[in-house]
């Protein structure tokens, strides 16, 4: 998990002095789509900075691909409204959104070379064949792939052909990039390489970005800001360490990163008691009234002590490099797993007794017991 | 494909649609209606026009004319030893190929391409030509040359079918559990190939029981040979006879389809589909 | 069953020339093994066709009842009534494949805009699947009972003033029989077709609107060449198939039209004059060799649609 300590805590600014136009500002307002008796969208608001790289991340169903598509007007809303810019766009088709578009997989045009790819919305917007050769070469020397201008698609690697749906998207100067899970259907050296190229152009143009995955190591890595959404609503959206260190729901928190379920019982003063210590509850209280919740907490938000006697045996440990991964289970069958440092984990074997307490009065969030 | 959220493609225009867009779309069905119902009855005419012509009293007589039954049966009895004959050959040679010369499959798909470029006409041509007097003398000869036209289908079927498994996977599974090769092939093999050995059956019988060329250029009565001589005494009852011979054909496929749609979705393995029923007859029947 | 044994080579350095050869015979026996799982299968096709085959090779060279080597079978098979059946052969296969490549393309788009599971959509697929296989002698009948002198759509036709006879058609000439053709070939074309169809991504069509192009333009860069090659293809598979037919024709002409298909038929039936035997033959070879020849294009075709619609 890479938390970007380097990242302000807000949107940024576009960077000034790029050669296209400052990036627009593009405004979701309570989008609501529904297909057959499927609620795709329940009421999405999203604002997006100028110039800013935003990720919609998600689980399969979540609504996340339908937004986009609305915004890039292949599918419309059933109420709710997208401006760019202040401009409502809802009237405007498809074809006229000057939005770049690099689909999940295969969207090359396949009888075309890569060059005729990229420059094919120079085509349609009747620029004359020298300028838009020169263009589309220029854009796919960005994105690495100068040697390729004459292949096909059937030639191409799977990251190539992202990379040249990238450029073509981008060769239209586009008012808002958009992407669809774009490195799903690629293994997984290719997508870490792709990951940063397209970050760096994206910088580099300055071009407002939406980005949708179902991928949080994806989203909290590349994203200035990432959304979370569930059942079509979104139910935080935050800067990537916000969203680790400050998970809004139990949803948000579960879905990003890993997380420990720790029976408790609430007590009255908005308190939890857990592993016989009281903290802060922070965010809601599940409504069924019974008190008997399940806490939160990170492996590394855990405290771990080779103590004989203590509340937990000690199952399994797993190297992670400088730090490792003890599993643990507690009496009532519960099993927790503790980060610590790997130069002292040789302590915890498997099978040794050991003490897992929860430090500091950090507040916690609460959930339903399962 | 991507779009997991949504519920398919085209869906239907919403209410708060942009105009060009829905304007287009609902343009569409009118267009489509007309070719369809066009087609749909320039298909259908000649067969009501059969049906009129011959009358429904004449089906009876169809059954009662000389020369039926022996026709008939000679033509299902083809059928039979054609299809015995093809899965024998074919069966063991796409497996072994699959499994033992991955790389004679071009080859092997060029050979299979062949009959369909040499005319059955030509063929019977050149057969007659080589054969043997005592080959000649036997119906037999016609059931030797059918698993030569019926062969393009028949591996393409199972070569299909053998292409959906992983076959070199599960040979070895099985024999890393103890099998040896005959019950390898017995009860691993052939039960994942029964929709592809089920289309090439289906498509060697329907192609047998409609080959006229080859029959009739070797003199010999099948059944539609039958229905062509006997055209010269009565017309409707000749007309009622080629219902006949077309009803059973198709009836026979969509059973048989539907059969092997009912075990595929039990098994997997792919569906016997009418395309590749469709492609036998660019060939030979004709 | 890839454990096999092989039995130790020499010992020595790898770099030993003996234990080399020793290992490259060993591969050569094992694929000769190997090879002899295919020789059932070989030795029936070389039995079945490249007997025949070379039969036809053979006799349309040769003089009859002689048995030597002459051009003469050739010189008649390209000239006189032999070269009007390939003529005519060639404008019905044309008409018979361009005309169906046509309406089954209109079609199997009608069918392929239809939306997925209707109605519509299923009953067309199979109705051709089930069209493509009607054919042969009981069309011809069909067809006849339809639009023959005394058929019921002739009778329809007559009733409102329109006999088709007295304009010139002829369910037994080139027209009536490229009329009948066309009941098999559209629904093969509509079959062949439609998974090209289905080969079109719904990903370039929407990025090309996004790229800005309007539907015009999408078919124009993308869907019609992309379509192309798969669409010739189809329209060479009809050419063969109505080329190679003899069954329809013969049941429905009896040799009244000069179809190449035809010619060879009756040289089979005897009718055939003196000195002219193998004639046959050298019409045969020609068939082949039109049929080989568009196959082979079929075939070029076929690999690039595959390229593309993969």
């Amino acid at each position: 998990m890479t938390a970007n300590v380097t990242k302000a805590a807000g949107p940024p600014q576009a960077p000034g002095g790029a050669r296209h136009e400052a990036g627009v500002r593009v405004v979701i307002s309570q989008l609501t789509r529904t297909f057959g008796s499927l609620r795709a969208l329940d009421g999405l608001s999203l604002e997006m900075a100028p110039g800013e790289f935003v990720a919609l991340l998600g689980p399969s169903g979540c609504g996340k691909t339908t937004a986009l598509r609305i915004l890039a007007g292949f599918e419309t809303a059933d109420s709710g409204s997208v401006t760019v810019n202040g401009a409502d766009v809802s009237p405007v088709p498809a074809a006229r959104r000057d939005m770049g578009m690099v689909f999940q997989s295969y969207s090359l045009f396949p009888n075309m070379s890569a060059l005729d790819n990229v420059g094919f919305g120079l085509r349609m917007r009747r620029l004359p064949t020298a300028e838009r050769r020169q263009r589309a070469a220029e854009l796919l020397d960005m994105v690495g792939l100068t040697g390729h201008a004459r292949h096909y698609p059937h030639q191409l690697s799977g990251g190539q052909q992202q990379r040249v749906a990238l450029a073509r998207a981008l060769a239209i100067e586009p008012k808002v990039l958009l992407l669809d899970e774009p490195l799903s259907a690629l293994d997984a050296k290719v997508r870490l390489q792709l990951r940063e190229q397209i970050r760096s152009v994206q910088q580099r143009l300055g071009t407002t970005t939406l980005f949708v995955t179902h991928d949080q190591e994806e989203a909290l890595s590349m994203a200035d800001r990432v959304g979370v959404m569930k059942d079509g609503k979104l139910e935080q959206i935050a800067v990537p360490d916000q969203l680790y260190a400050r998970p809004a729901t139990a949803f948000v928190a579960e879905f990003v990163g890993t997380m420990n379920r720790i029976p408790g019982e609430l007590s009255g003063t908005g308190q939890v008691r857990a592993l016989d210590t009281l903290v802060p509850v922070h965010g809601e209280r599940p409504a069924d009234g019974t008190g008997t919740v399940d806490v939160l907490v990170r492996p590394e938000g855990l405290k771990i002590d080779a103590v004989p006697g203590g509340n937990g045996i000690v199952t399994d440990r797993a190297f992670l490099g400088s730090v490792s991964r003890i599993s643990v289970r507690l009496s009532g069958d519960v099993t927790v797993k503790v980060d610590h440092p790997s130069a002292a984990a040789g302590q915890f074997a498997p099978g040794e007794s050991v003490q897992i307490s929860l430090p500091g009065a950090a507040p916690v969030l609460v959930t339903q017991r399962r | 494909m991507a779009a997991v959220t949504d519920a398919g493609p085209a869906s239907p225009p919403a209410r708060v649609a942009s105009a060009p867009a829905a304007r287009r779309r609902r343009s569409l069905p009118v267009w489509r209606w007309i070719i369809l119902l066009g087609a749909g009855i320039y298909f259908l005419i000649p067969l009501y026009a059969a049906l009129r012509f011959s009358g429904f009293g004449t089906f009876g007589q169809v059954f009662s004319q000389t020369g039926f039954s022996d026709a008939l049966i000679l033509s299902v009895k083809l059928a039979l030893v054609t299809t015995v004959l093809t899965l024998v050959l074919m069966v063991p040679t796409t497996i072994y190929v699959h499994l033992r010369l991955p790389r004679i499959r071009p080859l092997l798909e060029s050979i299979t391409i062949l009959p369909i470029v040499i005319p059955p006409v030509v063929l019977i041509l050149g057969v007659l030509d080589v054969s043997p007097p005592s080959l000649k003398g036997t119906p037999y000869l016609l059931a030797l040359v059918y698993v030569i036209l019926a062969m393009p289908f028949a591996y393409r079927s199972l070569d299909a079918g053998l292409r959906s498994l992983d076959l070199k996977t599960l040979v070895d599974a099985s024999n890393s559990l103890g099998a040896g090769w005959p019950v390898t092939l017995w009860r691993v093999i052939l039960p994942n190939l029964r929709t592809a050995v089920l289309s090439a059956t289906v498509l060697t019988v329907a192609l047998v029981l409609g080959e006229f060329t080859m029959a009739s250029l070797d003199q010999y009565q099948t059944f539609p040979v039958w229905i062509v001589n006997f055209d010269q005494t009565s017309g409707p009852v000749s007309v009622a006879a080629s219902l006949f011979a077309l009803f059973v054909t198709w009836i026979f496929l969509l059973a048989i389809t539907m059969m092997g749609g009912r075990t595929a979705r039990r098994i997997g393995g792919g569906q016997v589909d009418l395309v590749s029923v469709a492609h036998q007859e660019t060939g030979d029947s004709r | 069953m890839t454990t096999q044994v092989a039995p130790a080579a020499a010992p020595g350095p790898l770099g030993d020339p003996g234990a080399a050869a020793g290992r490259r015979s060993l591969t050569n026996l094992r694929r000769a093994r190997d090879l002899a799982g295919v020789v059932p299968f070989t030795s029936y096709v070389l039995l079945g066709l490249v007997l025949p085959m070379g039969a036809i090779l053979i006799g349309a060279f040769r003089k009859p009842v002689s048995g030597s080597f002459t051009l003469h079978n050739l010189h008649i098979a390209s000239h006189g009534i032999y070269l009007h059946g390939f003529a005519t052969s060639m404008e019905l296969s044309l008409i018979a494949s361009v005309v169906p490549g046509i309406l089954g393309f209109l079609i199997a788009y009608a069918i392929f805009t239809a939306r997925r599971g209707s109605v519509l959509r299923r009953v067309a697929i199979t109705a051709s699947g089930v069209f493509a296989n009607f054919g042969g002698v009981p069309l011809a009948f069909l067809f006849i009972a339809t639009l023959g002198n005394t058929g019921l759509a002739t009778q329809w036709l007559t009733d409102i003033g329109f006999n088709p006879y007295n304009s010139g058609f002829d369910l037994y000439g080139l027209g009536g029989v490229a009329l009948v053709y066309m009941y098999f070939q559209i629904p093969i074309m509509v079959l062949v077709i439609l998974p090209a169809f289905e080969g079109l991504r719904p990903a370039w069509r929407e990025a090309a609107q996004n790229m800005g192009a309007r539907s015009w333009q999408y078919w124009r860069y993308v869907g019609v060449p992309v379509l192309a090659p798969s669409v010739l293809g189809a329209t060479l598979l009809l050419f063969g198939s109505a080329f190679s037919a003899y069954a329809t024709a013969e049941a429905l002409t009896s040799g009244t039209i000069p179809l190449t298909s035809i010619q060879i038929g009756s040289f089979l039936n005897g009718n055939v004059l003196a000195g002219q035997q193998d004639v046959g033959f050298a019409l045969g070879l020609g068939m082949v060799v039109i049929i080989a020849v568009v196959m082979l294009v079929y075939v070029c075709l076929q690999r690039r649609a595959a390229r593309w619609l993969r």
